[in-house]
């Protein structure tokens, strides 16, 4: 590998990422997969950064997940658009931040198209005026959380308790990462490092102290599209993408999965359980799985976080075993406690994936 | 092991690296014409059998050389042995020796 | 070299501008040329002899303007120095497109993967080509069509040469490692000039050199480095993935910058393709628009060694006529 070759890509694709006075946007279902990423996210920006990020109460999904699964046409989704930027422009600001990357690519064409065919604006103005009588402004800049985080990473860095080193070897940890489809797929220009050598996880990884893994497959689709995946019988093809990528990532031993959209860490942590129970087969380790982590669940592995308050315990595949190789301590006993150590019961262990 | 209503789809890519190459490696022994072939298709087009039944032995011959042979151990008994696919073919391939060499290296494999 | 030659024998005072530091172009870097697989040098030798001393050759020259004046020419010289002249002939050739563009395939940043012209470097030098690990590679791609025919490299003409490069360098390498296995990825072989077919014909009977039609979209390195690729074996329609040691990638012309300069300095039409336009494809093709302005070889786009010889050879009789009418 010659890292220069790719260094030299990674200068051609640089983006602009606004760095305060966030309007910022979640996702329809990420909060139900990994319950405090977004807050997580929130919580690094406002109180260890001190930067404003601000939501509005009356905003909406994107409905990309209706644009997707072909039930919302163009048209509305655009004019949903324009109601988001609406809020945003009624609230006083202009740099757009998303929690989702499927959002990220939706808002990344809607301006496009926007760009491209003024018309279409001018009617999507009108669509809105008519529905709801608002007006917008278009954000002077849209970024993706991951790309605030891979702007903010050496702050995080040095505010940080852990680094990605195997605290008991002393070496890097392997990290595969996983970038979303929309984000730099559709528009290479609007992802940091391009389409073909995304950079915006491998800087958090390398500058957190990691080693970045390419393995063959990594450009690798996961298999969430919409479209196959909310149709149960379609589910086999979603479901075969994942499986190719870890058959291909595990003779690289990695240590962790990264990711940076909503649908992916949800597919690489879930179908992994489902693959040990059809098939017998554990990518990690030992029997173990490899643990997936979301970039705001690293960022607050790093800063020191405990990991129940990061949502790490409805992982299905168990991060133990990597919490174990940082050097974070956690309680085993509290992993499943509800608010006030409340007790909420236990999961099922699945059958064969070690289980903690 | 749980009900999850549906099941892993299977990879369609050849993949060559693992792909048998015995029944290709056969081919180039007993019939080195085929190292010429360069898949103009035109034997498919004047081929008897495949007007009528779904045949195309460019096609089959093709597949078995990289090596995908379990869908196609009986594909190649559907050939007639007219012969027209000789008459016809621009780079001189023995078509009729091929067909009975895959015949034979697909018996030999059992 | 061969205008020069050929106009020095008609009796005409000729300066042979280059820029380099010899003459002789890509002819310089290649090993062992199409067809026949007859070694380079033997025709830049010929080129050169040919020269002798009947022409002032000038090496290391740039030109930084160009002043059209009536009916000749001033040639303003980086080295400080002017030139006057009564006709111009452009054969500054071609440059190779720069393969990092592609960057799917990963050329500058995994190790086995290499251009043709560095192929053809290894070749000429005689030093053992193995992987970047020193392993003796037992399976060898050659990817056709890099940075021509390609909407995303921005060129969508035909490199033309480029097909019977990869046919040859491919005999070469069973030449060098008969046990190995060779493959051409390839959309169309365009085996366009004479004894190219029968080249092809040579390289799957003799050599058994395997052709699959399919475009590469994307390669990746194994843990030891070596390729892994991604194309549809369109003769079968499925997919197809498959290991190689090492990948070779046939680079197409790209248009130099430097003869466009010089071409907008004389007011020169381009094409879209951005190669040079000459005053008519058939019946003009070596003059241009601008009298006392003439065109040869690669500036007009891709071509190989023997037709830019014999395209000089016509180039020499126009400007020979044209001084006749001065």
């Amino acid at each position: 590998m010659i890292i220069e070759g790719k260094k030299r890509l990674w200068q051609e694709y640089q983006k602009e990422i606004a760095d305060d006075r966030y309007f910022y946007v979640r996702s329809c279902v990420r909060q139900n997969f990994f319950p405090a990423s977004e807050k997580v996210f929130l919580r690094i920006l406002k109180e260890e950064l001190g930067k404003d990020v601000y939501e509005n109460a009356a905003h909406t999904t994107c409905s990309g997940i209706g644009y997707h699964s072909d039930v919302v046409p163009f048209e509305t989704a655009m004019t949903v658009i324009a109601r988001q930027f609406s809020l945003m422009t009624e609230s006083g600001y202009e740099h757009f931040v998303t929690s989702c990357i499927t959002s990220f690519g939706l808002y990344s064409e809607v301006l496009e198209t926007w760009k491209h065919f003024p018309d279409v604006l001018q009617k999507v103005r009108g669509y809105l005026k008519e529905a709801t009588g608002r007006t917008f402004e278009l954000p002077k800049n849209v970024a993706h959380a991951s790309d605030v985080i891979f702007r903010f990473r050496n702050e995080i860095a040095s505010r940080g308790t852990h680094r990605l080193v195997n605290h008991l070897t002393g070496k890097p940890l392997r990290v595969v990462e996983h970038i979303g489809c929309h984000y730099s797929k559709m528009f290479p220009s609007k992802g940091v490092g391009g389409a073909e050598y995304p950079y915006v996880l491998v800087g958090m990884i390398e500058d957190w102290g990691g080693e970045v893994i390419d393995y063959p497959e990594r450009r690798h689709c996961c298999g969430f599209g919409f479209r196959q995946y909310i149709v149960r019988a379609n589910r086999g093809y979603s479901i075969a993408n994942s499986k190719k990528k870890f058959e291909s990532m595990k003779p690289y031993q990695p240590d962790f999965i990264l990711t940076n959209c909503p649908g992916c860490p949800m597919f690489f942590d879930r179908w992994q359980y489902a693959l040990s129970e059809m098939e017998g087969v554990t990518y990690g380790q030992n029997g173990e799985g490899i643990p997936v982590l979301t970039y705001e669940e690293l960022s607050g592995l790093i800063l020191g976080y405990d990991p129940w308050d990061l949502g790490l315990q409805v992982h299905q595949v168990p991060v133990e075993p990597l919490l174990d190789k940082l050097g974070i301590p956690y309680d085993p006993e509290t992993k499943f406690a509800g608010k006030d150590g409340q007790d909420l019961g236990r999961p099922d262990a699945p059958t064969h994936m070690k289980f903690f | 092991m749980k009900e999850f209503g549906y099941t892993v789809h299977k990879e369609r890519l050849i993949d060559y690296d693992r792909n048998d190459k015995r029944v290709l490696n056969h081919l180039k022994k007993h019939e080195p014409s085929v190292l010429t072939c360069i898949a103009c298709g035109s034997c498919t087009a004047t081929c008897s059998a495949g007007q009528l039944v779904d045949f195309n032995i460019r096609l089959v011959q093709t597949l078995l050389r990289r090596g995908e042979i379990e869908p196609l151990k009986k594909e190649v008994r559907k050939c007639m042995l007219c012969g027209k696919c000789i008459l016809i073919c621009p780079r001189g391939v023995n078509m009729r020796n091929l067909i009975l060499a895959i015949q034979t290296a697909i018996d030999k494999l059992q | 070299m061969t205008a020069a030659s050929r106009l020095a024998d008609l009796g005409e005072q000729v300066i042979l501008l280059e820029r380099e530091e010899q003459v002789g172009g890509h002819l310089r870097n290649w090993d062992r040329l199409f067809p026949n697989r007859r070694p380079g040098y033997e025709v830049l030798n010929y080129l050169t002899e040919e020269l002798g001393s009947k022409v002032d050759i000038r090496c290391l020259q740039t030109v930084t303007t160009i002043f059209s004046g009536e009916r000749d020419f001033q040639l303003q010289l980086a080295s400080g120095k002017s030139l006057r002249c009564d006709a111009l002939l452009l054969a500054t050739g071609f440059d190779l497109f720069d393969a990092r563009r592609k960057e799917e395939y990963g050329y500058a940043i995994y190790d086995n993967v290499i251009t043709s012209a560095e192929l053809e470097e290894l070749f000429r030098s005689g030093a053992p080509i193995t992987t970047r690990q020193g392993k003796v590679p037992k399976r060898v791609g050659f990817v056709h069509c890099v940075g021509s025919r390609d909407e995303k490299a921005g060129n969508l003409y035909c490199s033309k040469v480029c097909c019977v490069t990869g046919v040859k360098q491919a005999i070469e390498i069973k030449e060098l490692f008969p046990e190995a296995e060779v493959f051409g990825f390839y959309m169309d072989l365009r085996m366009f000039d004479r004894h190219f077919e029968e080249m092809y014909y040579e390289a799957q009977q003799k050599w058994d050199i395997n052709f699959l039609r399919g475009r590469v979209s994307e390669c990746a390195e194994n843990q030891d480095q070596s390729i892994v690729l991604k194309i549809e074996d369109t003769l079968t329609s499925r997919p197809l993935k498959m290991t190689v040691d090492l990948l070779v990638l046939l680079v197409g012309f790209v248009p130099s910058p430097e003869t466009l300069r010089l071409a907008a300095m004389l007011d020169l039409p381009v094409g879209e393709d951005r190669f040079l336009e000459p005053a008519d494809e058939h019946t003009k093709s070596t003059l241009t628009v601008k009298p006392g302005v003439f065109l040869a070889g690669a500036v007009k786009g891709p071509f190989s060694i023997s037709n830019a010889i014999a395209d000089a050879g016509t180039a020499a009789l126009q400007i020979h006529a044209y001084l006749k009418t001065l």
